[in-house]
């Protein structure tokens, strides 16, 4: 069994590590190219989301590259993600390949639904050492977030354009050797050092700008154009609103024993959005409201192109951003997105901010 | 005087206007239907509504202007999370209600009322009484208006499955339909395939051509469930399952000579449900599919000569 997967942001790193502490030989999809968006856009559905057309393009390449396996998340929607593995699996079937595709779903009703998965991928090993890996996972994906938060906050007072960004990928690179949970802690002291030794200007003033929108575009800097690298060289400090620790947390672990996650977002939601719509639409206009609360300069949103959740969250936060007095810019992404226009409009968005700034301390 | 209630003639309305018709006139209300579409009401919904929103939700929002312009008391615009078990309807439906607030100006007092049959069967039980109470009648009389409301809606399925269109019964035509010597599926959602201006007026043309026009709503429960069998996932959008199990269980029948499948640019759930849907007639290779992408720049004339030219070819294979 030769496993792979799709990528999403670092979270190969935590994937093809637990996979391979359970003893499987792994062939992590090649880098995301431009070749991995033509191979997907090709063979995917025209009005398919962004997210399923890259995931197609990372099998296509796997497979080629001799993965037979594909591990692969679903879900109850209504959100198109929890129906794109069939889908996926018909177009690579119709493609000739020889594949086995296990998708993780997440439990309906019982827990044995996933187990059983589980226990097909890991074959013989035993619960004791999948529980061990599957901890050491969890701590790399706390690691690496906690590595791109502190990123986040140096890159935009940095002295030499670029540092922050190699010290970044240093501290990635170490984590990703990381074999047992100690290790694991002792790259992420490494990697906060490698960042913190990144000479910066301190007392730099910057702007503050909350990131929000579909977790795949979010996550994925290829998918998204780099943009937190963009507006950080730009000199601006970008929060994230979703981490891959804390979904897991919230949609994997807390909703399969039956507790919700944090309530926050949903209750700064409730004036604009009452219920939940999938994806990340009801995530989104609760976040909006809290970085408006939390005296962020801006909101930057970023959906896959057709998303219907974000549609709906799109439809709502021209007025959440008047109401609450943030400015907020939307970006609908897919393969067709030019650079040069992208980073156009974001420009003129700091120039907004800025001016809004300056106007604030004068008045 | 009674209290004028609006209810947009768009998205459900061909699913379940009859019960909502006769829910509110149990209550004794009046009920209001906004206008046929036209390309102002169109044109109107366009400009409420975000560029990227699907042309079903633009319409529905021209339609709630035009019901706004009508001056009537409320408009029935439900948050319709699910009708079925474990299913949903597709994430629009979900935030429908603050879709319309916050991108349609100046509207009246809107009767949100959440149904979820899935996870708030109760809920939406009192939901709906709490609604019927706002009209001032007793609780006795609430849940007879329910009473009502089921039986018009279950008299309305019944007739759409001898043959009828929801805009036939809805228009209260009453001669039989089809006849035609070519049987071609027509799917899509029923608020694409019924509304006759965005359609292009698509069912009537197609048996003005002589077609015996076939849609999801005439087909049975049980053979929409048995088309879905094969599937490895059950679908868990209920339009996109109708959808699917209709395409299949047809498929299979092999009593249609061609399928027309509709859909509008950009709908979430019908990019991936058309795409199963044409992979298996693809690989078969039996019946002939055709493909409609509307929206609001489709043009009349491409569509009718492709659908002629589709029903043309339908009859050459028939004839050889």
């Amino acid at each position: 069994m030769k496993v792979t997967f799709p990528h999403m942001g670092n979270m190969s790193i935590a994937i093809k590590g637990l996979l391979t502490d359970l003893g499987l030989e792994v062939v992590p999809p090649p880098p995301i190219t431009k070749k991995t968006i033509t191979l997907g856009v090709r063979h995917s559905p025209e009005f398919a989301c962004f997210p399923l057309k890259i995931n197609m393009g990372n099998f296509i390449e796997a497979l080629d590259e001799g993965a037979n396996t594909i591990v692969m998340a679903g879900g109850t929607g209504p959100c198109r993600f929890g129906y794109y593995a069939q889908v996926q699996r018909e177009i690579l079937l119709d493609l000739g390949y020889d594949f086995e595709m296990i998708v993780l779903e997440p439990p309906q009703g019982q827990l044995s639904e996933l187990t059983d998965k589980l226990k097909e991928l890991c074959g013989e090993r035993s619960w004791p050492h999948i529980m061990r890996a599957l901890h050491n996972a969890w701590r790399k994906v706390k690691a690496m977030d906690a590595i791109h938060a502190r990123s986040l906050q140096v890159r935009p007072r940095e002295l030499q354009k670029g540092d922050t960004t190699r010290a970044y990928e240093q501290a990635l690179q170490l984590l990703d050797e990381a074999r047992t949970p100690a290790a694991t802690s002792a790259c992420l002291r490494q990697g906060l050092e490698l960042l913190n030794k990144v000479p910066v200007q301190h007392d730099k003033e910057v702007l503050r700008i909350g990131i929000i929108g579909e977790i795949y575009m979010v996550l994925e800097p290829f998918a998204n154009l780099q943009m937190e690298k963009v507006l950080g060289e730009m000199g601006v400090e970008v929060d994230r609103s979703i981490y891959l620790s804390h979904w897991i947390k919230e949609h994997l672990v807390l909703s399969s024993i039956g507790l919700k996650g944090s309530k926050d977002t949903k209750k700064a939601a409730a004036p604009y959005l009452q219920h939940f719509v999938g994806g990340h639409g009801w995530e989104s206009v609760g976040d909006t409201v809290r970085y408006a609360r939390r005296g962020f300069d801006g909101v930057v949103h970023i959906l896959p192109f057709t998303c219907t959740p974000e549609i709906v969250a799109q439809s709502i936060l021209p007025t959440v951003s008047r109401e609450q007095g943030i400015p907020l810019i939307s970006f609908s992404l897919d393969e067709q997105s030019g650079e040069a226009g992208f980073r156009t409009r974001l420009e003129a968005f700091l120039d907004l901010l800025k001016q809004r700034k300056t106007q604030e301390k004068l008045g | 005087m009674s209290v004028t209630v609006g209810i947009p003639r768009a998205l459900l309305y061909y699913h379940y206007y009859p019960g909502w018709e006769a829910f509110f006139r149990a209550l004794g209300a009046e009920v209001i239907v906004s206008d046929e579409t036209t390309k102002a009401i169109l044109d109107q919904g366009v400009r409420d509504a975000v560029d990227e929103a699907c042309l079903p939700v633009k319409l529905y929002l021209g339609h709630l202007a035009n019901l706004r312009d009508k001056k009537v008391d409320c408009i029935f615009a439900p948050r319709i999370v699910s009708v079925e078990r474990k299913k949903y309807l597709c994430p629009k439906f979900l935030g429908l209600p603050e879709m319309a607030r916050f991108c349609v100006d100046n509207l009246p007092e809107m009767l949100d009322v959440e149904i979820n049959v899935h996870q708030k069967y109760q809920e939406t039980h009192k939901g709906l009484l709490k609604l019927a109470s706002r009209f001032g009648q007793p609780a006795a009389k609430a849940r007879e208006a329910l009473a009502a409301a089921k039986k018009a809606q279950e008299q309305y399925e019944a007739k759409l499955r001898q043959g009828y269109t929801p805009r036939d019964i809805l228009e209260k035509r009453t001669e039989p339909a089809g006849g035609g010597n070519v049987r071609v599926a027509v799917m899509g959602h029923a608020y694409n395939l019924n509304d006759s201006y965005i359609s292009m007026n698509l069912l009537a043309r197609l048996r003005e051509m002589g077609v015996d026009v076939v849609t999801s709503e005439m087909l049975r429960p049980q053979e929409i469930k048995r088309g879905t069998h094969s599937l490895q996932k059950d679908i868990f959008w209920t339009f996109g399952k109708e959808l699917m199990g209709a395409a299949l269980h047809l498929h299979e029948q092999g009593e249609i000579q061609g399928m027309v499948l509709v859909a509008s640019f950009g709908c979430g759930p019908d990019s991936l449900v058309c795409e199963m849907v044409e992979r298996v007639y693809k690989r078969a290779k039996k019946i002939p599919v055709l493909l409609l992408t509307i929206d609001e720049h489709t043009g009349e004339a491409g569509v009718v000569t492709r659908l002629e030219a589709f029903v043309d070819m339908l009859r050459w294979r028939e004839a050889i």
